[in-house]
């Protein structure tokens, strides 16, 4: 019985095959949308979890500060409540570290500057619990002989931000798309069966049960729901495994591990099938209520 | 069988189609059902197969009671009838045979189709024609596709309106056969039609509604209207 629904539900789809082009396109582009937004989602979370890991709060000293001074600024520091561990780094060490890690090839480029001048005094300043970092940092930030200091928090603050504004941003402009994708896929619906009628009229006078009725209809806008969400989701798993082997697992600039494309895409399929078939029967019962009066 | 008892019928635009119709169709009845255009002849048909609903009074068919009946039993209620039209209502890209066999189908029966479609085109006597679609047909071939397809449930009562309203007389006449055939095998006949010749013809009982009421209802009746 099933097999039938979905053999005529296929029909259905080949026949009225321009509107189920304009359905599916819609549902796929709203998800394609999503997709990448779950994406950054995804692996936002994990940004924010690898870093909060290893906060720490680089204190940067003023230059005229002696090397003895440093030393009481360091007593001071750990002495404050709710710190793990102050690391002193001197100018002279955090050149070298700067030289490590830049590397011998581009060793002409730190070799003209003078070691004096280009790195002041640092402490790294690690917060007992993550979360009070930022509140550290500002207490740091009144010693004297402190001239800057900067809490990584901060950075993955203001992104978090940015982020949820996009998130947001993004959540209303899908839900807009759905919106549309859905009345595409009633219409879709209303025309296949405004064309088979005729056929739903005999159905009904010989006695075909109201679900024998519906059932290929419903099957029709599924599969719309389906492959709108299958087509984006091959993009985008594809797009993203590239874009995993291009950086080699590891996202540029902020350094943190992408999530490997099995993890996310487990969640991405379901969470898209999800949604594109919600959306496929939605639209379907929408147009089956109104226009299939069985 | 058929049973009616006091039945109304409005419409929603207040046009009041049946007032008070009585009338009782027993086993292997046949009648025909006459009367002026308008006088309520298909909404009387359309009761019996639940198209329409009763504003008031009793209906019952093969033990279904119409105007109580859920939606979710109508379909019952058809498999138990077959309903031939004045248009045949075939499906234009289905051959002969797929005609018949959607109405099976359709039910979800699963069993010995082939067998049953065969055996209802034979008795329309079509079965040479199987594999051809409905425009390759005459209209008497359509009509005997339709009434086959009608028959193949094996149903204890036929109801038709008009079925040879679109037909030549001679051709009219090779519908009534296959119609007197299946009432020769004890199912219930129930016609409305306009053919003055064939009422007086093949005698048969005759109900004449006028207005929405039975005007006559007479075992061999005859027409008495002049079209
Ligand atoms: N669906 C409908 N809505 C409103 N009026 C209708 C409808 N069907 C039939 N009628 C009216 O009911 C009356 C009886 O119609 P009908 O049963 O079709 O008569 P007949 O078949 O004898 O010509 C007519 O006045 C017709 O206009
Ligand atoms: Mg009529």
């Amino acid at each position: 019985m099933m097999g039938r629904h979905l053999r005529e539900g296929v029909k259905n789809l080949i026949r009225n095959s321009w509107m189920s082009v304009a359905s599916v396109g819609a549902v796929a582009i709203t998800l394609l949308i999503l997709g990448a937004a779950l994406l950054i989602a995804f692996n936002a979370q994990q940004m924010s979890q690898y870093v909060a890991g290893q906060l720490q709060v680089n204190v940067y000293l003023k230059q005229q500060v002696t090397k003895a001074q440093a030393q009481q600024i360091v007593g001071e520091v750990q002495n404050m409540p709710g710190i793990r561990s102050v690391q002193y780094v001197s100018k002279e060490e955090g050149f070298k570290q700067l030289e490590q890690m830049i590397g011998t090839q581009y060793h002409d480029v730190l070799g003209g500057l003078s070691q004096a001048n280009t790195l002041p005094d640092k402490l790294i300043v690690k917060a007992a619990n993550p979360q009070d970092t930022v509140t550290v940092a500002k207490e740091i930030q009144a010693v004297p002989g402190v001239d800057k200091v900067d809490s990584g928090q901060q950075v993955v603050n203001r992104l978090l931000a940015f982020l949820s504004v996009l998130r947001n941003i993004g959540l209303a402009f899908v839900l807009g798309l759905l919106v549309t994708a859905m009345f595409l896929i009633s219409n879709t619906i209303k025309i296949t069966i405004f064309s088979r009628r005729r056929e739903i009229e005999i159905m009904k006078l010989v006695g075909a049960t109201n679900w024998f009725i519906r059932w290929p209809f419903l099957t029709e806008a599924m599969l719309i729901g389906f492959i709108g969400a299958a087509i984006p989701f091959a993009i985008l798993t594809l797009g993203y495994r590239s874009l995993y082997v291009h950086v080699g697992g590891v996202f540029p600039i902020l350094t943190f591990p992408l999530l490997p494309v099995s993890a996310v895409a487990i969640k991405l399929f379901g969470v898209m099938l999800l949604i594109g078939l919600f959306v496929g029967i939605w639209g379907g019962i929408m147009s089956i209520r109104k226009f299939l009066r069985v | 069988m058929i049973e009616m008892q006091n039945v109304w019928k409005n419409y929603p635009n207040g046009t009041i189609a049946l007032q008070g119709i009585s009338v009782h169709i027993g086993k292997s009845d046949f009648v025909y059902v006459v009367g002026p255009s308008g006088a309520g002849k298909s909404t009387f048909i359309k009761l019996m197969y639940r198209e329409e609903n009763p504003t008031k009074g009793e209906i019952f068919v093969n033990g279904f009671n119409i105007g109580r009946l859920k939606p979710r039993k109508v379909p019952l209620l058809r498999r138990s009838l077959g309903v031939v039209f004045q248009d045949f209502k075939l499906l234009p890209r289905l051959t002969a045979y797929e005609n018949v066999a959607f109405a099976l189908e359709v039910i979800g029966a699963q069993r010995q189709i082939k067998r049953r479609v065969r055996e209802a085109l034979d008795w329309v006597g079509l079965v040479d024609k199987a594999d051809v679609l409905p425009e390759h047909l005459s209209g008497g071939e359509q009509q005997r596709i339709a009434i086959a397809r009608a028959l193949v449930n094996n149903p204890t009562v036929i109801i038709a309106d008009e079925p040879t309203g679109n037909l030549d007389p001679e051709t009219s006449w090779g519908i009534m056969k296959v119609f007197q055939r299946i009432n020769d095998r004890g199912t219930t006949v129930v016609m409305a039609t306009h053919n003055k010749d064939i009422v007086n013809t093949l005698r048969k009982r005759v109900i004449a509604i006028e207005n929405g009421r039975i005007a006559r209802d007479e075992a061999k009746g005859t027409y008495e209207y002049e079209d």
